[in-house]
């Protein structure tokens, strides 16, 4: 603020203004300032309304559910919504099939494989690097339909089909957006530290596990958050690889438990369940933002900035 | 062999090492991009030249699968649809972010808090975005409506009539602007003081300001965005499948969903991969294009 007010009146209005807020901004200054906190606080309301809404809804009764007008808060508020939702489909082996079949394993073989080839491109010189590298930014464009039909005949003449297979082998192969990721991140890492090594004996792997890895633990923990987001919010893979009951993951179970409660006459409370098991797949999702806002928030302008 | 190899590449003994080294560490990728890009994307190519549907084996039909396309009504729809949709949700999006990114770098109490909240949006399960939606949105019992009717308004089919189901995906696609918002707020905070302070001397307003320091200084990351936006745009498909089934009326039926419907559902594999052919080629010309474009409102700071 100092510095605005010393363009104004140099260094002695600074004291008068100081004292009132009101007489620095002036009377254009106070509306601007009003209709930007109006304009705030209204758009962050309507950002948190679908989550409001979601929320309540899923402790209506069924009279709460179809009404004009709607139940803002819902009385008595029925708690129960969240475990009898929870049964009437396999949510259990939902959550299972989502974290450990899929999302852990593919995270892994993501982490380990991007971490090797973004080192390759970042920190070693070879000959062909950085047409390569171009090359890899280029596969980001192919639109995924594109593979979409090969790779489904591909894996189902691999007998990959209904298995996780296909969403989990391919990570291990490294994905484009976390090479570029990570390869940001390496080379910003001194080469000093590496050369200082190389004089000790280290080989190229020591260097990476022993000095680059302690060093990225920011932007490894972005790749790890991202693919495990990812993975969790994937709706399209498992419909196509997983679309055997047994095998969904809690999207695909989102959607089968609106069409068992249309077929079974539920139709009353298929609203307050849908909105009890979103409320419960959304909160893993908050939780992991709210500890790790930080890390979200600089992956992702990391990318963008140096694109 | 990797004496002769040696031998031939005239690399030191050190460089020669290298090279090999770093072709090792990338080795990963290149498999996986053979295996999982390179044999897809030939094959594809050449399943939309044949009739195949995985019982059968494919037989060549030449480029009757693309022709088709040119009298097939569904088709037109769905590219119609498509178009419409890239042409107005880039645009749309990317000035949605970057308004809110703008009105988060001003000087304001609890950035963090309202950042928090315009970022959370985007990074919740489709799933979750559309059937929260259905239920918001829904023209007799939804909260949206119900308010709109309270305040005396007309109530909107949001997504049970043609004429409003896209404009209502556009909507939604809006509300999920975080990643885009932040590399916007990430650019807005490098934009340098001295550039504004200096316009500020010489008597320009905020609005001058922003129109010809702030906006140009962000255009590199406008044109990042843009086409970030483009790419995703032509391959919507867990929104309008979710909450539309491509309906009313074939309102939000976009080549993704027409793709996914020939493929998975009709068994129609070749005329799947034409379509996904078509659908790249108009993604290369499109951003062709908006690179081309760019070179004139694009400008790139030189340090």
């Amino acid at each position: 603020m100092a510095s605005t007010t010393s363009i104004r009146g140099g260094v002695s209005a600074d004291v008068v203004y100081k004292k009132s807020w009101v007489r620095r901004m002036g009377p254009t200054g106070i509306i601007m300032e009003i209709i930007k906190y109006v304009l705030l606080i209204g758009l962050a309301f309507s950002f948190m309304l679908p989550f409001y809404w979601m929320a309540s809804s899923a402790l209506k009764n069924d009279d709460q559910v179809y009404t004009y007008p709607p139940v803002w808060f819902p009385n008595p508020r029925l708690w129960s919504n969240f475990g009898e939702a929870w049964t009437i489909k396999n949510f259990n082996q939902m959550t299972f099939n989502t974290v450990v079949r899929y999302a852990i394993p593919a995270t892994f073989g993501t982490l380990l494989s991007s971490t090797l080839v973004a080192y390759g491109f970042a920190r070693v010189n070879w000959k062909g690097r950085d047409a390569l590298f171009a090359v890899v930014l280029a596969t980001m464009m192919i639109p995924f339909q594109v593979r979409l039909v090969p790779l489904f005949i591909i894996f189902k003449n691999l007998g990959w089909l209904n298995s996780y297979k296909p969403l989990v082998v391919p990570a291990f192969f490294a994905s484009p957006f976390f090479i570029f990721m990570l390869r940001q991140f390496f080379r910003t890492i001194p080469l000093e530290l590496s050369d200082a090594a190389k004089i000790d004996g280290a080989s190229e792997l020591d260097i990476l596990f022993r000095i680059i890895l302690p060093l990225s633990k920011p932007a490894l923990t972005v790749v790890a958050l991202f693919s495990l987001l990812g993975c969790w919010n994937d709706y399209l893979g498992p419909l196509i690889y997983a679309n055997k009951e047994p095998d969904w993951t809690l999207a695909l179970g989102v959607n089968g438990l609106a069409n068992t409660l249309y077929e079974s006459g539920m139709k009353t409370m298929v609203y307050p369940y849908l909105m009890a098991v979103s409320t419960i797949i959304t909160i893993p999702v908050l939780i992991a933002f709210f500890f790790a806002q930080r890390s979200f928030i600089e992956g992702i302008a990391l990318t963008g900035l140096k694109g | 062999m990797t004496a002769w190899i040696y031998r031939t590449t005239r690399l030191s003994r050190q460089e020669f090492r290298n090279q090999v080294t770093g072709i090792l560490f990338v080795m990963p990728w290149i498999v996986g991009f053979l295996t999982w890009t390179i044999i897809p994307l030939l094959s594809s190519m050449y399943y939309s030249f044949t009739r195949y549907d995985l019982l059968r084996p494919p037989v060549f039909i030449g480029i009757q699968n693309y022709t088709n396309f040119l009298t097939d009504d569904d088709f037109m729809t769905a590219a119609r649809n498509t178009i419409w949709w890239v042409l107005l949700s880039t645009p749309s999006g990317v000035i949605s972010a970057f308004l809110m990114a703008a009105l988060l770098n001003t000087k304001i109490k609890g950035r963090s808090g309202f950042r928090a909240i315009f970022f959370f949006p985007s990074i919740i399960p489709s799933i979750v975005t559309a059937t929260v939606f259905a239920y918001l949105l829904n023209i007799q019992y939804g909260a949206v409506d119900s308010v709109l009717r309270l305040l005396g308004l007309h109530a909107i089919p949001f997504l049970s009539n043609p004429d409003w189901a896209k404009p209502t995906l556009l909507l939604i696609n809006m509300w999920a602007q975080g990643g885009a918002m932040v590399i916007f707020l990430a650019t807005l905070q490098d934009v340098p003081r001295e550039l504004l302070e200096a316009a500020t001397v010489d008597g320009a307003n905020t609005l001058q300001k922003f129109w010809s320091i702030t906006i140009p200084m962000c255009s590199p990351v406008i044109l990042f965005n843009m086409l970030m936006a483009f790419i995703s745009g032509f391959q919507n498909f867990d929104l309008p499948w979710l909450l539309t089934q491509g309906g009313p009326n074939k309102a939000t039926e976009f080549i993704s969903l027409f793709l996914y419907r020939n493929a998975f559902l009709y068994l129609q594999m070749g005329k799947a991969s034409a379509l996904a052919w078509v659908l790249f080629i108009v993604i290369v010309i499109f951003t062709v294009a908006l690179f081309r474009s760019s070179a004139r409102w694009v400008y790139y700071r030189t340090e």
